[in-house]
């Protein structure tokens, strides 16, 4: 077996889902036993099989993803269950073992996944699906970039066919729930944790699964940085769209356009609307040059 | 031996591993810390807090860049965004050197995340050796590359652990952060001399020494690095700076993290012999200029 072959045959075997009881299968996907499997290129020693010397890995393999993800997404935990989580964690995992340098992506995937299976979450899958996307816009704005922010007066000075760019860490959400609320506290709720645990990193004992009820209500959020911490703010449909369109690449009239699209709102109403949005916007440091990226990279 | 080429010929003394949980009592006690390790995954990002604390870490303190997951070892050549990342953070941090591991983690771009170790083969020297080369000359600073504890022997391996190091970094013509903890876990969980391996170790190469604690099971020992240093890795550690010299060294404790004043307490036990090796070679060379 070449260099090549073992790092193949290895990896293969340490991304083998576990057993119920954590421990490496007898066959592997193909359904070769496992046994004989490392016995092609693991030596046994006196205490320990080539089964038993390989499954170490696959055992430390699965409780770090698991780990990683289970980080990312506490709220999501929060409204499945333990149980059901570490099953849909396990089949997303499957689905997308890390394709990354770092585990920070781990969770890139999962809102797609997660629409595409959505028996993992059961009936509370559109709740479900809106935590997790807002979860994961927490990760992305956590540590995007951020580029030179346009001033108002900067703002002010531009023309009809300006392009602007909104900042990378600023994510834009259409969800079903108000799960902005129930992420913050669920985030809150594991910092406090951490904390009481100390800087060592005591069980503090599961999640319980709580009986989270939350009304649908058509939300627009937000999800940004300031001064390095991460917030929320909530927004209306036409400032949501407009957002959009500018991340877009709109135009700022057609942009506008786009973000009043089928609302009933008064062309004086509009552009009092439009005054207050980019001076908050602004105060936010939201909006950037459209070039920004390529000019400081 | 003040440092040598590998090294930047920087004697740093004794660092810990910069942690979160210790940034508050960092911000505000400002203790007095040799240096810190980063981990560079953790910094190879775009913007937000990380880069923020780590520029004000930085303000205060010497920082040199540990990784996890450039994977010498793999046979598929290195990730080119993973490189431009890392040296975006290499000019960021003006690491005097880096480091990675001697092990393999990825295949066709999935990753396992975890430090896998490689056959001790003909074949792996020559491949790990070139992409060590690769990367050194692209980030253009030393590179120093570390043991890494094991729980798997491989049926294909031609020599042992401390010839295939040796092999590998004298064809890369690069360092080696020698972990004197790993070389403790893996002497238990494969049975040989620990003293074999520290004694059969190119003093002259060694840039960095990790310490670190284990976790002992019945049959065999995990690397979680969440314990104290244990003795017979002290004595290692011993050895090891009779052999080399003062060398940077640095305590890792990743898990069950303890107060800040517990682990630095832990890495400055190193100073005795570190100061005993610095008063012999200060002794030498008063020797020789006179």
């Amino acid at each position: 077996m070449n260099l090549e072959q073992l790092q193949r045959t290895m990896l293969a075997s340490v991304i083998l889902p576990l057993t119920a009881d954590e421990g490496m299968r007898e066959r592997n996907a193909a359904g070769e036993p496992m046994e004989a499997v490392a016995g092609r290129f693991i030596r046994p020693n006196d205490r320990l099989t080539a089964f038993e010397r390989l499954e170490i890995y696959n055992r430390q393999y699965w409780f770090r993803v698991q780990g990683a993800f289970q980080e990312d997404f506490p709220a999501l935990r929060g409204v499945l269950g333990a149980e059901r989580f570490e099953a849909l964690a396990n089949a997303y995992l499957q689905a997308h073992p890390s394709r990354s340098f770092t585990l920070r992506n781990l969770g890139s995937h999962l809102v797609d996944w997660l629409s595409a299976n959505p028996a993992w979450a059961g009936r509370r899958i559109a709740l479900a699906l809106d935590v997790a996307r807002v979860e994961w816009a927490c990760v992305e704005a956590f540590d995007g970039a951020e580029f030179a922010p346009l001033t108002l007066a900067e703002i002010a000075g531009l023309d009809a066919d300006s392009r602007l760019g909104l900042q990378p860490h600023l994510r834009l959400l259409a969800l079903k729930y108000p799960a902005d609320d129930l992420v913050l506290a669920m985030h809150q709720k594991q910092r406090r944790e951490a904390s009481e645990a100390g800087t060592r990193g005591e069980e503090t004992g599961q999640t319980p699964e709580e009986r989270i009820r939350l009304r649908r209500r058509a939300t627009w959020l937000a999800v940004h940085r300031v001064d390095f911490s991460l917030y929320y703010k909530r927004l209306t449909r036409p400032e949501y769209r407009t957002l959009l369109a500018i991340g877009a690449g709109r135009a700022l009239p057609e942009a506008l356009e786009r973000g009043f699209d089928g609302a009933r709102i008064s062309p004086a109403n509009q552009i009092q609307a439009v005054r207050a949005w980019f001076t908050h916007w602004a105060e936010l440091g939201w909006l950037c040059r459209a070039d920004a990226g390529s000019k400081e990279q | 031996m003040a440092g040598n080429r590998f090294n930047a010929f920087q004697n740093h003394g004794v660092g810990i591993g910069l942690r979160i949980p210790h940034y508050d009592h960092i911000f505000s006690h400002k203790p007095a810390v040799d240096w810190f390790e980063i981990i560079s995954e953790n910094y190879m990002i775009d913007g937000g807090r990380p880069l923020h604390l780590l520029d004000r870490i930085m303000e205060q303190y010497r920082v040199v860049q540990h990784g996890v997951s450039m994977y010498f070892g793999s046979v598929q050549g290195p990730d080119r965004e993973h490189l431009r990342r890392l040296k975006t953070l290499v000019k960021r941090t003006g690491t005097p050197w880096l480091s990675d591991h001697l092990c393999w983690g990825s295949v066709d771009g999935t990753y396992s995340h975890d430090l896998l170790p490689l056959p001790y083969t003909w074949e792996a020297v020559e491949k790990t050796a070139a992409r060590i080369r690769e990367v050194r000359d692209f980030l253009e600073i030393p590179v120093a590359v570390e043991n890494v504890s094991s729980y798997a022997e491989f049926t294909a391996s031609e020599m042992t652990e401390w010839e295939f190091l040796n092999e590998v970094v004298e064809r890369a013509d690069c360092g080696i952060l020698l972990d004197v903890n790993n070389i403790y876990v893996s002497s238990v969980n494969h049975s040989f001399a620990p003293m074999d391996y520290v004694n059969a170790v190119p003093a002259e190469r060694v840039a960095q020494i990790h310490i670190a604690g284990h976790t002992r099971y019945e049959r065999y020992i995990l690397d979680t690095h969440d314990h104290p240093v244990i003795e017979p890795v002290w004595e290692l550690y011993a050895r090891a700076i009779e052999r080399c010299g003062p060398t940077p060294t640095l305590l890792e404790w990743d898990d069950r993290i303890p107060s800040f004043d517990e682990v630095h307490a832990e890495a400055r036990k190193a100073e005795k012999y570190l100061f005993a090796a610095q008063a012999g070679a200060d002794a030498e060379l008063a020797e020789v200029g006179r």
